[in-house]
């Protein structure tokens, strides 16, 4: 069933597949150029969990929803369409219902199992205790890193098969990071729900609570508020301002140019230092709500905030040319850790990755917010795949994301920050698709009879791309690992949720 | 190298001289919380329905609020018909003891407690995330960037924990954390510390009823030092390791 990822359906107008047909289905679509937005399993009843894939066009258009009846088992479509394994891992982890023919299924989050329905009872494994890919042979070594790493970071587990410095494969752990958030927010909204969503990965606190704004909003058909909707796209390129900042300094800090590195970590603090004056909080926590955002800004706010974004971005260009235009740092940048436009898809990459490997990939162009218009912000893009490309994406983002707020800031809509909304239908399902500054968050939720939350997906973009790094470390030096991986920066508990 | 030069002098000197000079925190910045001695109407128990953590208890005196749980969200003090919650912009809330988080308009909140002199010239800390949302994290990092300059102060984040005077945890402690929290504390040589920053290595924070996590590293092991806030603002961080050293204000 098609649908406008800016409303709601009932899911049960479309029809309920069959395991078989439901795996058919989803093929077409991918072969036909949708992608996977979101892909869980659902509840009807105690026992029973069927399977929901919310595809979106790779151009825009609307979205496709499939879903299937309760079952156990069904064909896996890893081996056609490789954006699926982890997906199909993770609803296999909690739910139990296999995919016959999977090439490795293993888990991904190291939970407890959801249900031991189906006569299965599985023990709780203990993290990071699995089968891991290996390479055998005279000279090849095994290289394993964390949970624990030696920098201020979140957890995971990284193996690395190397032949030398050369990294043959690296394979990835994670799950260290589970509080089982989907599961706390099911049977909301309540007064904890936006504050599971500022926590789902702190540092895209805006991202998923915007996401889930998109979401409600989409639910109770409510237009929000037009000047707390600018509002809230002015902090989320705040929160891209910041973290790209960031992650350019940290990359060079990887290739050991200090002069950059030690100026991001200031101006990244001025572009949260500038949220926090819209809130109070540095990450932007207390700032949304379904409906447009809790606080207003006055005439004096926004001067300031406009003086303050003008002399960071400059000190951001200022900094970053020092080291993109280093013929030292681009010997080191240039390709590294990369990644072709083809792998990129088949693997499903969002975000900077996947603008960096050439895909028009930007929920911002494709799945514009209400009141958006979908050029707005440009898209940016690279062709080379590499960590280079990458760092590249990101400096372009600067100029267009502080080039947005401060027409925005400019042209502020008058009226008040927020609307207030119904709440929420019964037997709806909606999306929010959100453009975070790592790629898109989209959150899907289902309702039951009485208007709560049934069910509610969230997809951070770490979940599509840490298979990504794992790709661009092969034939890598494993020296460059740190560098790679900066590049990607990915949430740990975005995934792991 | 000319331009690495001239870029040096535009980007400027920007570190702050903590704590002789206060921080600059911005206007809507919520602090140390302060509760008035104003009975409470009859009946009013609007705060405790706010509130997404549970923080808050009526006691006869009027409201007590649990700083290790609360995210300062503000909710109560905005839905406070009186004004007996009000949030401060004082970001020193860390303390030694757990009593010394929670503020009654009898109590407001213990004195941050003793320092210890051992560590009164040099801290080096591990940090151990455990399931923290990168929040906790990101402001404990940003405390070696030029503005905070953590190493100027003897402090330092270190990549092993045999280096460690002890732990900085983040986090409310997931189940699949657990055992990784407890051998990085147990590789930390004699003495040590453990400190928990946030509300969530506190008390779980707003995870304290997931079945997934611990309610925090308060609940595994003993803590020298909390640090309140969702997340604290790094100011509130440095206080707290410097209070712990015997060096805050
Ligand atoms: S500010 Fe703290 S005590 Fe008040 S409602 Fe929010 S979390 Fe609860």
């Amino acid at each position: 069933m098609d649908f406008s990822y800016r409303e709601s359906v009932d899911l049960r107008d479309a029809p309920c597949l069959s395991g078989e047909n439901f795996a058919v289905e989803v093929q077409a679509c991918i072969a036909r150029g949708f992608r996977v937005g979101a892909f869980f399993g659902l509840p009807h009843g105690p026992e029973d969990v069927g399977l929901v894939a919310v595809l979106c066009p790779e151009e825009d258009g609307n979205l496709c929803v499939l879903h299937s009846r309760p079952l156990t088992s069904y064909p896996s479509m890893s081996p056609t369409c490789a954006e699926l394994h982890w997906f199909e891992r993770e609803v296999h982890e909690q739910w139990g219902i296999t995919p016959e023919g999977h090439p490795w299924l293993k888990p991904i989050r190291f939970h407890a199992p959801a249900r031991s329905a189906f006569g299965e009872v599985r023990p709780r494994p203990l993290p990071g205790q699995t089968s891991y890919f290996a390479v055998q042979g005279p000279q090849v070594h095994e290289v394993a890193v964390g949970p624990v790493h030696a920098g201020v970071i979140e957890p995971g587990h990284f193996r690395f098969q190397c032949l030398g410095e050369e990294v043959l494969h690296l394979e990835i752990s994670l799950g260290f990071q589970h509080r089982d958030i989907e599961r706390m927010l099911t049977g909301g909204p309540d007064a904890r729900t936006m504050h599971l969503m500022e926590n789902a990965a702190g540092d895209t606190s805006i991202g998923h609570s915007f996401a889930h704004c998109a979401l409600f909003e989409a639910l109770t058909r409510t237009e929000p508020a037009p000047r707390g909707q600018m509002l809230r796209r002015v902090a989320l390129e705040l929160e891209r301002l910041a973290n790209h900042t960031g992650d350019l300094g940290a990359l060079a800090g990887d290739v050991g140019f200090l002069p950059t590195l030690s100026y991001c970590g200031r101006i990244r603090g001025d572009f949260l230092n500038m949220t926090a004056l819209l809130c109070g909080k540095r990450f932007g926590r207390g700032l949304l709500c379904p409906g447009g955002t809790k606080l207003d800004v006055d005439e004096a706010l926004i001067a300031e905030l406009r003086k303050r974004l003008a002399a960071a971005h400059r000190d951001a260009r200022g900094a970053v040319d020092l080291c993109l235009y280093s013929n030292t740092v681009r010997a080191r940048y240039d390709d590294c850790g990369p990644i072709s436009t083809n792998a990129a898809r088949a693997c499903g990459l969002v975000g900077v990755a996947a603008r960096a490997s050439g895909l028009a990939r930007d929920a911002r162009v494709q799945f514009p917010v209400a009141g958006a218009a979908p050029g707005d912000i440009p898209l940016s893009k690279c062709e080379s795949g590499d960590v280079y490309a990458r760092a590249c994406v990101r400096s372009h983002e600067l100029d267009r994301s502080a080039d947005f707020i401060q027409r925005a800031l400019n042209a502020l809509p008058e009226g008040k920050s927020a609307v207030s909304t119904p709440a929420l239908p019964p037997h709806r399902m909606a999306v929010g698709i959100i453009e975070g500054w790592r790629g898109e968050i989209c959150h899907v939720a289902l309702t039951d009879a009485e208007g709560r939350f049934a069910a509610y997906k969230i997809v951070d973009p770490s979940f599509h791309n840490w298979f990504g790094l794992a790709l661009a470390l092969r034939g890598q030096q494993i020296s460059d690992f740190p560098l790679c991986n900066k590049s990607f920066n990915l949430s740990y508990c975005g995934h792991d949720l | 190298m000319f331009d690495v030069v001239r870029e040096r002098v535009r980007q400027g000197y920007r570190t702050c001289r903590y704590p002789a000079l206060a921080p600059e925190l911005p206007e809507r910045f919520l602090g140390r919380p302060r509760i008035a001695a104003a009975p409470c109407p009859p009946g009013c128990a609007d705060c405790l329905a706010q509130c997404p953590v549970k923080a808050l208890e009526l006691r006869p005196q009027g409201p007590a609020l649990d700083m290790g749980r609360c995210v300062f969200c503000g909710a109560c003090a905005r839905t406070c018909p009186q004004k007996t919650i009000v949030f401060s912009r004082d970001h020193r809330v860390a303390s030694r003891s757990r009593e010394g988080l929670i503020i009654s308009s009898t109590d407001p909140g213990q004195q941050p407690g003793k320092a210890i002199p051992l560590f009164r010239r040099s801290l080096r800390l591990r940090q151990v995330s455990a399931a923290g949302c990168n929040a906790c994290e990101a402001d404990c990092n940003v405390l070696t960037t030029p503005v905070f300059d953590l190493g100027s102060y003897g402090i330092d984040f270190v990549a092993a924990p045999r280096h460690a005077d002890g732990i900085a945890v983040t986090g409310p402690v997931s189940e699949n954390m657990r055992q990784a929290t407890l051998d990085t504390f147990d590789a930390v040589p004699d003495p040590r510390l453990v400190i928990a920053v946030g509300a969530c290595a506190i008390s779980g924070g707003i995870f304290r009823d997931s079945g997934e996590c611990h309610q925090g590293v308060s609940a595994l092991l003993p803590v020298d030092l909390y640090i309140p806030g969702c997340p604290p603002h790094p100011w509130s961080i440095l206080d707290g390791f410097l209070t712990l050293m015997g060096r805050s204000r």
